[in-house]
């Protein structure tokens, strides 16, 4: 295929299922050619997760790791957004805040797993808290950094026509950063998808992350440990592709000139 | 120079000094520039790359504030930008998040939706970009994209436009075609507009006079009227004679 051109319609659907039957069939004869007792093939998965969907866990796993993702999610959007947005407005509150935030950034959100619990014991809470946490540091330093860089020209021309700070911030700064916001809430949420499944593992007992360690604490059933692998990947994918299509939106398509 | 200004003078710069510093060096960039611009005037103020014309810009517009000397325009003294006059910049200054309606339209928030679009239609047209309406600038050409931002200024009535090179991205042919819709436009609407170039025949073209500005720190070195009626016939032996005197002025050789 020459990169140049545009791939035909059917090209963009025929290439990924191809890959995916490849790898479906490399997972099945590798089981075969391996002997392995212990890992499951393609179809024990596929069996595990009809046996899941009998016992209606299936949808009541998935529903739970949502509702999570969504809550803990939503307030790292709500509050980051406009959290970054004043940061990057008020250079000298972000020297001042700057700091402790690239801090407490690289700390790892499992890392906060002790802490959480104490605050809030084993529960829901904790879980949605930590989602929280892993997702309200991009956002944050995805909105400073839009707002920084919004080209000096935009800012200038915005006060030229004589629009007051807030409608400066509003139908300047804001626009001219949404693409790059929008970067971060994707990294946001693909993280957070990430971190609701580690969570899950310790302080709740259901969604897809309980269903992991679950199904392999209790019986060693390591179709249902591969049944929730795939879930995960299945649902994460499903939410990117969700999130890539914001780009289409006319208002930001100007940010991102060379999509993938 | 008198304190209440004739009505027919529009600007007066004086004495205006500029002075940048950095790392505790400091950069004089404009010393002593005394300009005076009438209503209705086309100046354009040519010099070098880097020779400070844009600062001095940047001053009249009010986005500045020079170290020394004062800018008075209407005889009030500038303390910052206004929306009676439009600092256009290179063809990157209109807004990529909204449409060429959009972009013509942004600086008239206080108007009623009906003058507004009222407004933009008539722009839309002056500008020759029927049918882009609902384009958004990325699927605008250079030359479309510098005629939307002309069309954004020019929407909000100013009295009067600054214009930063703002053909200086465009290719030579579209560049010509821009020079002659500008004199159009202006001639229509009759504002006052300062065009800073560093393209001599750009300014020889357009200009009522040109202030020639010397090398850093910049000053005045010579104002010369272009006294040739438009259309300009570029290949008038007046034109041709203003052109090389200006050569002379920044003392640049004829041949290449």
């Amino acid at each position: 295929m020459n990169s140049l051109v545009e791939p035909r319609k059917w090209e963009k659907f025929f290439w990924p299922v191809l890959a995916c039957v490849l790898f479906l069939a490399l997972w099945h004869y590798l089981v075969i050619w391996s002997a392995t007792k212990v890992f499951p093939s393609p179809l024990a998965v596929e069996k595990g997760i009809a046996e899941l969907a009998r016992k209606s866990l299936l949808w009541r796993y998935i529903g739970d790791s949502l509702r999570r993702v969504a809550l803990g999610y939503g307030a790292a959007v709500v509050l980051g957004i406009p959290v970054g947005l004043t940061l990057g407005w008020y250079p000298a509150a972000n020297q001042v805040v700057n700091p402790v935030f690239q801090m407490l950034r690289p700390i790892s959100p499992i890392a906060w797993i002790p802490v959480s619990i104490i605050l809030f014991g084993v529960g829901d809470t904790t879980a949605v808290f930590l989602i929280f946490l892993c997702a309200f540091f991009p956002i944050v330093v995805a909105c400073v950094d839009g707002v920084s860089g919004v080209p000096a020209m935009y800012r200038q021309a915005g006060r030229n026509f004589g629009l007051s700070p807030v409608q400066l911030l509003s139908k300047v700064v804001f626009p001219a950063a949404l693409p790059q916001i929008i970067i971060g809430l994707r990294i946001a949420l693909g993280i957070a998808w990430l971190v609701v499944v580690a969570a899950e593992m310790i302080a709740v007992d259901s969604g897809l992350g309980y269903l992991v360690i679950d199904a392999r604490n209790s019986g060693k059933r390591y179709d249902l440990v591969v049944a929730a692998m795939l879930m995960i990947g299945i649902i994460g994918l499903a939410l990117d592709l969700l999130f890539r299509r914001l780009r289409n939106i006319r208002s930001v398509r100007w940010g991102f000139r060379h999509g993938t | 120079m008198s304190l209440s200004p004739s009505p027919e003078t529009k600007l007066t710069a004086e004495r205006i000094g500029m002075v940048f510093k950095r790392d505790g060096n400091s950069t004089n960039v404009l010393r002593d520039i005394n300009l005076t611009v009438g209503r209705g005037e086309f100046l354009c103020v040519l010099g070098p790359s880097g020779c400070g014309k844009s600062t001095l810009l940047n001053t009249m517009a009010g986005f500045l504030s020079p170290t020394s000397g004062e800018i008075r325009i209407d005889g009030e003294a500038v303390r910052g930008p206004d929306p009676r006059r439009i600092f256009v910049f290179q063809e990157r200054g209109v807004f990529p998040w909204l449409t060429v309606e959009g972009n013509i339209g942004f600086g008239l928030f206080k108007l009623s939706r009906a003058e507004r679009e009222q407004r933009i239609a008539h722009y839309v047209q002056l500008v020759g970009l029927e049918g882009f309406q609902k384009a958004y600038p990325a699927e605008l050409s250079g030359g479309m994209k510098q005629r939307l931002e002309v069309a954004r200024a020019l929407a909000v009535n100013p009295d009067m436009l600054f214009l930063d090179e703002p053909f200086g991205a465009l290719d030579s042919i579209t560049r010509l075609t821009m020079r002659r819709e500008l004199l159009r436009i202006w001639e229509a609407e009759k504002n006052t507009i300062i065009f800073v170039t560093h393209d001599i025949d750009e300014a020889v073209q357009l200009a009522d006079r040109v202030a020639v500005m010397s090398d850093r720190p910049a000053t005045i070195q010579q104002i010369v009227e272009i006294d040739i009626a438009h259309p300009r016939d570029i290949g008038s032996a007046r034109y041709l004679e203003l052109r090389h005197g200006i050569f002379d002025q920044l003392g640049l050789a004829h041949k290449v």
